[in-house]
């Protein structure tokens, strides 16, 4: 049988060694960043949108939009919890609502989000750098613009889609409600944030 | 006595030796101006981290203290506005340093074997540079900020495959909010700086382990660093300074806006403007190109730059890396230029930021009138603020019919001969009345014109009797308009008011006796058989609330309403809103006093 001499001997221990260092090395560094790396990821184990996604709110009356389809723009508010603040009656969102002449849905409502990167769109009487003059929404920060049933107008328009349509219904006889939801931006399909 | 102490502390620290390698490099061809870069931006470093260090204890990162805390070192503190604007113009000097370092770097070819690392490093330090310049921008929370990191944090959410998770890590959930700017601050005050600290160690170790690449042919014989180039780049950091300090006095401190308003669109949200030429690069890339502009070719660009000293070995290579960062610089400029110039020309975007100036400038103000901010921070002082919210009401609700001073209330002038009611800017003021009273006005546009009232008893009563008066019944008239007017107590009106104590008791009398408004109208006694609107407490608070709530109620116009929506009994507007519209018509809203 061979015997190992003495340098083979302290090789192999100090190979152990090292191993062993490496070991404890890794696992002493492996918890806490195991533990911090956890807890940053956190909000990836959480809904999107504080509660609010898919939610139903009354927005407005019948009666607040213009007959003509002037489209018109309103907050929507709704209880909103942010990390460990609750506020009742908060803003979560807006929308632009649309008188239509359709009596099964009398009413049409888009997320004023842009979905080329979030900024709120605005009504616009004339969509700039849009033949012919029409009136429509545009977005103040890339300049992307949409027509009133909510279609890109300008075919250089950064949006990758149309503004987001909204599921819309009026309720008791007057009341106009919405159900609330945010979408990804930037991609052309329409992806609902927070499910 | 002092030499022994410094033999001691040599003798346990060896710091004669390192004073001596730090201090006595050489620098082949003697110190030159064009060596002064990394020295100012070491500088501009220790400047943030003095500044930061002490905004940090001042800062309180939630959705509803930090603007709060940011306007208190602003506005209240001892030197708070001296220090944040040291901070947020260094923050700009250290951008452009940046670049002329880059730039000296390269045209000397200081980036070349064996110095790749130090190139590699300091590109680094570049990027967490800009990742510092980005989520400082969030931390005051105020719609500047919060509007352009949306943008920044949506494009972050296109990343392929990682997108989503990404931006959800970044703004810590769904929406922005306290998580946002408790995660944005860990990077922009501990992680970047920290990674900062470490990478710039390295980078100076580098750089002092292969030398100062001299730029040929040398002016001078060789000289150590200490005292000559010392000197050089002592007097360079002064005009760094001093550019910075022109900024913080000229602006006093930095700017702050409004606070975040998520139901509060910006129209002038735009980033730095360091980041305009990418700002601008994305609006070229149309729908689900935008991944080419917002990330594809911008890291191919910084890919190029890691990879110039490969390039650089060759002669030709390394004149092509001088014309490709050259051209990809005069790029950047255009695109900013093309920026700012379609700004320039864009209405809505200098109407957007004049807005944003003044109600920046209203809350600091009401913060100051209240004596101090609610717990639910800022915004909920805007949200009472009917100087506020009442253009915005009236834009919303009102302005399809009505006029305020020829405009929707925001300031946009719409067309008068379009109005089916009343100019109500002054509403119940004596001026105002005076119109009504008018034969000449009281069927034009901004009375009854475009009313269903038009050819009515009021107006045939204003046109037939109260034409062509006598002096007499001329003063008689004024004294009707100064007592119905009082019934509003206007802010405005208050001196007035007051000093026509007796004429308004007299214009009481003759509004119940010589010119008889009571035939019609109810004052102060009940009136069963009244027809038009109550003189009661006209323009009052109470009366605006009443009549905004339902004017079609008996009190007011009854049956005879036109198309005005009874806003409160529908549920149109909340009573919070009826409240502030009307307290808006009134002028009644808190002023800095020397605008009273």
């Amino acid at each position: 049988m061979h015997k190992p001499s003495e340098p083979e001997k302290t090789e192999r221990r100090d190979f152990l060694k090292t191993a062993c260092c490496v070991a404890l090395g890794g696992a002493l560094a492996a918890v806490p960043t195991a533990a911090g790396v956890g807890m940053y990821l956190d909000p990836l184990l959480r809904g999107s949108s504080g509660g609010t996604a898919g939610l139903k709110v009354r927005v407005t009356t019948l009666d607040s939009l213009p007959a003509d389809g002037t489209p018109r723009q309103f907050k929507v508010l709704a209880s909103h919890v942010d990390a460990w603040t609750k506020s009742p009656d908060t803003a979560i969102g807006a929308v632009v609502m649309v008188r239509t002449s359709d009596a099964q849905k009398p009413v049409k409502a888009y997320n004023v989000a842009c979905p080329h990167a979030g900024c709120f769109v605005e009504y616009v009487e004339k969509i700039p750098d849009f033949t012919p003059d029409t009136p429509g929404y545009f977005c103040p920060c890339h300049n992307s613009s949409f027509k009133l049933d909510g279609q890109i107008a300008r075919a250089g328009s950064p949006a990758p889609r149309g503004l987001d349509e909204l599921d819309c219904f009026v309720q008791n006889g007057n009341e106009v409600w919405v159900t609330y939801q945010n979408f990804q931006a930037g991609t052309a399909e329409k992806v609902p944030l927070g499910a | 006595m002092i030499k022994p102490l410094f033999d001691w502390l040599d003798q346990r620290t060896g710091y004669r030796k390192l004073t001596h390698e730090a201090l006595y490099e050489n620098v082949p061809g003697g110190a030159r101006w064009r060596y002064v870069w990394g020295s100012t931006l070491t500088f501009a470093l220790i400047i943030q981290v003095i500044t930061g260090i002490v905004l940090w204890t001042a800062y309180s990162a939630s959705a509803q203290t930090s603007w709060e805390s940011v306007h208190y070192i602003q506005d209240d503190m001892f030197l708070g506005w001296f220090v944040r604007g040291l901070h947020h113009f260094t923050a700009q000097a250290m951008i452009v340093l940046l670049v002329l370092h880059l730039m000296q770097v390269l045209i000397d070819g200081a980036y070349k074997a064996p110095r790749e690392l130090n190139l590699w490093t300091g590109l680094i330090l570049l990027l967490l540079v800009l990742g510092l310049s980005l989520t400082g921008y969030l931390l005051p929370w105020d719609q500047k900020g919060y509007w352009a990191s949306r943008v920044v944090t949506n494009i972050a959410g296109i990343t392929p495959i990682i997108g989503h998770d990404l931006q959800k890590l970044t703004v810590g959930g769904g929406d922005f909010g306290t998580p946002t700017l408790t995660r944005f601050l860990a990077f922009h005050a501990g992680v970047l700086p920290g990674l900062i600290l470490v990478l710039i160690v390295g980078h100076i170790y580098l750089f002092r382990r292969h030398g100062i690449t001299p730029k040929k042919p040398y002016k001078n014989v060789d000289a150590a660093f200490w005292p000559d180039q010392v000197l050089k780049d002592a007097v360079a950091c002064l005009a760094v300074l001093a550019a910075v300090l022109f900024f913080v006095l000229r602006y006093h401190g930095a700017d702050l806006g409004a606070p975040a308003n998520p139901a509060e669109p910006f129209d002038a949200a735009r980033p730095e403007w360091y980041f305009l030429f990418l700002y601008q690069f994305l609006k070229y890339f149309p729908g689900e190109t935008e991944i080419w502009g917002a990330i594809i070719i911008p890291t191919l660009i910084v890919g190029f730059l890691f990879v110039m000293p490969f390039l650089g070995r060759w002669k030709l290579g390394h004149r092509f890396n001088i014309g490709l960062v050259c051209a990809l610089l005069a790029g950047a400029v255009l695109l900013t230029y093309l920026a700012l110039n379609e700004d320039r020309h864009n209405d809505r975007y200098q109407v957007a930021v004049e807005q944003a100036d003044q109600a920046a400038e209203r809350v600091r103000f009401l913060a100051q009138a209240n004596g101090g901010i609610p717990p639910d921070g800022a915004l909920a002082l805007l949200a009472n603020d009917p100087l506020t919210q009442g253009p915005k009401l009236f834009a919303a609700n009102c302005a399809s019919c009505h006029r305020y001073g020829g405009t929707d209330g925001m300031g946009v002038k719409l067309d008068d001969a379009k109005a089916t009611a009343s100019d109500l800017k002054g509403f119940a003021s004596r001026t105002w009345l005076a119109g009504l009273l008018n034969p000449a006005t009281v069927a034009g546009t901004h009375y009854f014109g475009g009313t269903k009232f038009k050819d009515d008893k009021m107006v045939g009563f204003v046109q037939d009797t109260l034409k062509n008066l006598s002096a007499d019944k001329k003063a008689q008239v004024d004294k009707i308009i100064a007592a119905v007017s009082a019934e509003a107590h206007l802010p405005a009106q208050q001196a007035a008011d007051q000093a026509d104590a007796a004429k308004i008791a007299e214009g009481r009398q003759l509004l119940r006796t010589e010119i008889s408004c009571v035939d019609c109208h109810q004052f102060q006694q009940p009136d069963a058989g009244a027809t038009a609107p109550d003189l009661t407490g006209y323009g009052s608070r109470d009366w605006l609330v009443s009549f905004l709530d339902d004017p079609a109620h008996p009190r007011f116009y009854g049956k005879d309403n036109d198309r005005m929506p009874s806003f409160g009994k529908t549920d149109r507007l909340s009573a919070h809103d009826i409240g502030l519209l009307a307290d808006w018509l009134r002028g009644d809203w808190a002023t800095p006093k020397a605008e009273k």
